[in-house]
Parts: C-alpha cells; structure tokens; sequence
C-alpha cells in the first residue's frame, strides 16, 4: 500500500540519528524562546530561522524548523496559561481557562492537559495529513492563479468567523492587512511603492515587526492601562500532577478537539485560530457545567490545545500542495524552503519525496519528545508566576526589540514595532482585532500576484474567476461565509461564546 | 459640557455618535484607506489586462476608505454597545466622543514607544550592550510608582539576562559594541 510505503520512507528518514538530533534541539529551542513573554511563535520561529540556513542537508534544516514550531508553540501555550498572554490569536482560547486554572494554583494540571492533548492530537493529525496530502495535491496540480485567488479570499473570509467583535471591522481590518503588504516592491515591476524612497521600506514592512506591534506591545498597554487586568497571580502552587479525575474529564475534550483540528486546519487563512475557538464552543456546548468555562474548567484548555495541534499538523497540507501559508508560521516556513532550493507546491511531493514523508513522519517524532521534554520541566515554567509584572513587560520589549533586530540586523524594524504597537493599541482599545489584520498582511501579496497573473491569462476578463467552475465554487463559499457571519442571530451565537474573553 | 442633549444634537448636525469606540476605529481606517490611496494615485495604474504597481493598492485603499466610513455611519446608526471599552450610556448624557480614550494614560505610551525608539537609534551606534541597556532602563517607567533604584536594577537584570539568551546561547552575530564607540 502507499501510504504504508510512503510512511516507512517517512520513518526511516525522521529516525536517522542525526534527523531525531536536530528534532530534539528543534524542540528545545523553540520551547525555551517561545517560553520568553512577548515572543510568540511567529517571532520564535522567524528568529531561529537563520540557524537552519547553514544547514546542507534541506531534510535536516526542515526537520529542525518543524521542531522549533511545534516547541514554540508549547511555549506560547505555556505563557498563555502562566501569564495570560497568548503570543498568538491561537492560544487566545487556552489563555481563558488556563490562566482561570492558574489562578486557581492548578497551571500544573493546565500544562499537563495541553501537553498530553497536543500529543494525541498530533499523533492523529500526522495520519490525517499522510492520507490527504497526496490526494489534495493532485487536485491541486489543476489549480491556476485564479483558483488560488479565490482561495485565498476564501481563507480572508474564514479569518473574520474567529473575530470576536464586529464582523464588519474584522473586515475593515484584513483590508488594512493587505494594504500594509503591498509597501515594498511591486512583485511584477519592481517599483517601490509606499516607501517615502526609504530604502529600509523596499523589502517592505517585516511581518514580525506587525505582529510583535500589534500582539505584544498592544497588549502591554492594554495591561498597563486596565491594572485589574493583571492582578498578582497565587504564588502558591500544588499539585503539579492532573488527578485521575482530570484525566477522565480531558478525555473527550481531547477526541473532539482532534477531530475538529484536523479539518479546520486544512484551511487557508488562519484555521489553527478558527480551530481553537470552534472546539472551545463545543465543549462549552457539551459540557454539563457550561457556567464552569472561563473560570478555570480543564476540558477548556485540553479541548482547544489539541484542536490548535492537530490543526497545526494539517496546516502543513495547504503548505504542501498548494504553496499556500495557513498562517505566518507557514509563511516563514515557505521562506526556509525556498532557501533551501526547494519551491513547496504541488510538485514537490513528486519531486522529493524522502524530504516531505521525512518532514511529515518527524512531525510525529517533535510531537513525542515535545511531551517527552515538557512534562519533566512543567515546575520549572510554573515557576515563571512569581516574576512580577514590572520586570515581566520590560522583559517583553527587550526581548522583542533585539529578537526583531536580529531577523536582518535592520534597527528600522524595531521602530516599525513602535508604530505598529500605537496603531494596534488606538484599533484594539475600538473593538478591533488584530488576527485578522496579520493574516491580510500574510496573505496580501499572494492576493495581488494571483489576481494580477489570473487577469493577464484570461486577457483582462475579470469573469474568470466565476466562469471557472473550483475557483466560482470557492468564491460562492467564501460569500456563503460572508452571509453567515453577517446574520444577526449567528452573530449573538457567537457573542455567546466570546462573553468570557470580555 | 452639553449636558443639555439638544446642544450636543446641534454641534453634531443632528445626530450623535453612540459609539465614540466605532466612531474612532472607522475615522483611523478611513484616513489609513485615504492616505494609501493618494499615494496610491502617483503609481502607473496600468489596465485591468495588464495592471500596474498602482492599481491594486488604489482599489483596496478605496475599499477601506468605504468600509472606514461604513463602521462610522454605523456608529451612529447601529452602535456596537456589546464592546466592554464603551459602556452603554443609556442616560443620553451629551456626546461620548472619546470615552473610549477618556482614561489613556500617557505615561505607559511615551515610555514604551521612546524605550523602542531609543533602541532603533542606538542599536547600531553603541552597540546592542548600551542600546539594550537604556531600553531596559526607559521601559519601566511606564509602571506607576517606578524608582529611579528599581529601574536601574531591572535595568542591569535584563541586559545581563538579554546578552546570555542572545549572545551567549542562541549565538546571534551581534555588534556589542557600537560604531560611534569604534566596535
């Protein structure tokens, strides 16, 4: 069978000792940056890039990346949970409960729930990916520029379905995503555009500089502006351990959040953020105890964890077979296997079968020694509580200022994160939200290219895109989803389930 | 001031902004749309065959500028009350512009954006020891209530803390010391 032969291919290349090495350093420097507060796994995963460039084998430097993004993600759950500050939209969610469970002096049990969860999400996710990779990507050989076009308009819409404010303003703020993507040279005629001939700005604006701004800096503000907010959490902490209560009640938190993972994070445009959310809501509708989430129920934290892992996992199927980033993460991913020489798409399955089984397979490898790694060390992170916040957003700014610096050693985008930090703050303190901004951003210029190139073959006739049969079929859900965010009763639904982030 | 409604209905033209949070968020998207679009018009905008440098910023600055003015037309129509930074205000009492913005504090704006401003000029200049340090110094001062002592202290922590993870342990190639100081 193939997929047997194409997952022993996976296994024998992840396991070669050297691969598991890297996986291992992968993970624990992804874990132990993505730990730092202020640096989420975008920022995580686009500092410690540059040390898998020297690499000569792409396999290996792929591997290890893989590695990093699964560690800094745990991070970023792990300050979620300690610190309520979710580096990324994604662990917004578990920031809710878990931080609740914190509180409560039980971020021991939180930690373990999303370590344990994460794992057996991801350890399903792998096999889903396996199995949909190659078949998705046969589909996808067939796809043109206006396929991807209406793609990613598709993935931009679903973005505004995990915004917890006003629909239109999520609107409003992917366009001004994509409006910040295109300073910088034109892709087609190199003209620099936006740029006040600031040569810094010929690049464009770097997307960490956007999304430490709006993310982190934002949030400082916000902090220190609603002290209550950020009341002194319990020192005291006991049990590191879930009691075997806690283990019956993750259970099925951990099943569903898999399964709802898996599919939402085949879609382009935030699906991971999408996933979290839409599993925190079916717990919430499942539950007995509804009134229990947002103050500390552990099915909150386990259910949304696993969903955002497996996600995580079948986010690397659009990566794969399209090209397309689900998320900023993917799109650094994008740039390290470009360095590497590779183009990802839909040949690249074809073409180099050991790197993508062997990258698919250490998937699995990083999911292991993530839990392997994490659970001995959860009362060291636990320790992280008694840090008060004076020294904590200090920390937060100088970490993020020399992190950003160092992407390029360009001091312009440590400024680019001053501005970004004030516009965040004025957009969020009006009901904005900031995700989906960044993903506009993210998505922007593949936007533009498609929709320049699409134009170009049908000879100016912008009709392609609806007399095309998949790419009228992704435009009609994209509106679909439009409508359905935009009806008042589905609106209320979701003001629902968002009261407790408030 | 305007605590009579019917002043406040004149000085807006009739109509009240019910949600200054909306009012706000559409005014700042509009000007962004509107400033990206003037910009937008020095680009060759070429066709729809063959489109220019111009043409897509043009026309997505255009739609923000619409969707700028849409979240401020519903401000007065339709207010988003459900926003936890601006309370419904049911009393009618005068206009709220601003009332989302009525308790910024400056004193966590200018010290967070100087600290990074400082670092952005400095970096190069003195080197990442200095730059870093003065960051680490100016950034506390957001905090109420911050010491010239304890600033100092967080201050020496987080360089020394900054030069292990970065220097030392992730082994970025950083200059320490600056070009104004010969490094």
């Amino acid at each position: 069978m193939d997929l047997l032969s194409n997952l022993g291919l996976g296994l024998s290349t992840a396991l070669q000792w050297q691969n598991v090495l890297f996986c291992l350093i992968g993970v624990a420097l992804g874990t132990a940056v993505g730990v730092l507060p202020g640096i989420g796994p975008t920022a995580t995963v686009a500092m410690l890039l540059p040390i898998t460039f020297s690499f000569d084998d792409p396999t290996a430097a792929l591997i290890m990346l893989a590695g990093i993004y699964y560690g800094a993600q745990y991070g970023g759950s792990t300050t979620a949970i300690l610190i309520n500050l979710p580096g990324e939209s994604s662990s917004a969610v578990t920031a809710i409960d878990g931080h609740e469970m914190a509180r409560a002096g039980r971020a021991g049990p939180a930690l373990a729930a999303a370590a344990i969860g994460s794992f057996i999400a991801g350890t399903f996710a792998t096999l889903v990916l396996a199995v949909a990779a190659p078949a998705l990507a046969n589909v996808a050989l067939g796809f043109g520029s206006a396929e991807f076009f209406s793609l990613v308009v598709l993935g931009l819409i679903m973005s505004i379905t995990l915004a917890a404010g006003s629909p239109l303003k999520a609107v409003a703020m992917i366009v001004l995503g994509v409006l910040l993507a295109t300073v910088g040279q034109d892709q087609f005629t190199g003209t620099p555009r936006f740029t006040f001939g600031e040569r810094e700005l010929y690049d464009g604006l770097n997307f960490v500089s956007v999304a430490v701004g709006v993310f982190g800096v934002a949030e400082i503000l916000r902090n220190l502006h609603d002290p209550e907010r950020r009341e002194k959490i319990v020192e005291k902490v006991t049990n590191l351990w879930p009691s075997r209560e806690d283990f019956r009640r993750i259970a099925g938190p951990i099943a569903r959040g898999t399964g709802v993972g898996s599919v939402l994070g085949v879609l382009p445009g935030g699906g991971h953020v999408l996933a979290s959310y839409a599993s925190y809501a079916v717990e919430k509708k499942v539950s007995n105890n509804p009134r229990s989430f947002g103050r500390g129920a552990i099915e909150g934290v386990a259910g949304p964890e696993s969903a955002n892992n497996a996600a995580a996992q079948t986010s690397f199927i659009p990566l794969l077979t399209l090209g397309i980033p689900a998320h900023p993460v993917m799109a650094l991913m994008i740039g390290a296997f470009i360095i590497q020489g590779i183009v990802p798409g839909p040949a690249v399955m074809e073409r180099e079968p050991e790197l993508v089984w062997g990258l698919i397979a250490s998937m699995w490898v990083g999911n292991l020694l993530l839990v392997l790694l994490n659970l001995p060390l959860i009362g060291l992170w636990v320790r992280m509580l008694t840090v008060p916040y004076a020294v904590l957003f200090p920390s937060i700014v100088v970490f993020a200022s020399i992190g950003t610096y160092a992407l390029d050693q360009n001091p312009f985008h440590v400024l680019a994160i001053a501005f970004f930090g004030l516009v965040g703050f004025v957009l969020v303190r009006c009901g904005c939200e900031p995700a989906p901004l960044l993903l506009g951003f993210v998505l922007g210029p593949l936007l533009e290219q498609h929709l320049r190139r699409a134009l170009l073959l049908s000879h100016g006739d912008p009709m392609t895109f609806l007399t095309r049969p998949v790419s009228a079929s992704l435009l009609a859900l994209a509106a679909l989803a439009l409508i359905v965010v935009a009806l008042p009763a589905v609106r209320r639904k979701r003001e629902e389930v968002f009261v407790e982030e408030e | 001031m305007g605590s009579r409604p019917s002043e406040a209905d004149r000085s807006t033209g009739g109509l009240r902004p019910r949600s200054s949070a909306d009012l706000i968020a559409g005014l700042v998207l509009a000007a962004f749309g509107l400033a990206f679009a003037v910009a937008a018009l020095g680009y060759d905008r070429g066709s729809l065959l063959n489109m220019g440098p111009g043409y897509f910023p043009l026309v997505v600055a255009g739609i923000l500028v619409a969707l700028g003015v849409a979240i401020v037309v519903k401000a007065y129509v339709a207010p988003d009350l459900s926003h936890h930074d601006t309370p419904a205000r049911s009393d009618g009492e005068s206009r709220d512009e601003g009332l989302a913005f009525a308790a910024v504090l400056w004193r966590p704006i200018v010290a967070t954006t100087a600290a990074l401003v400082f670092f952005a000029f400095t970096v190069d200049g003195l080197g990442l020891v200095l730059a870093t340090f003065g960051t680490a110094l100016i950034v506390p001062f957001a905090a109420k209530e911050m010491t010239v002592a304890r600033a100092l202290v967080i201050a020496v922590g987080l360089t020394v803390v900054s030069l292990v993870i970065f220097v030392v342990l992730l082994q970025l190639r950083l200059a320490l010391l600056g070009e104004w100081l010969g490094g």
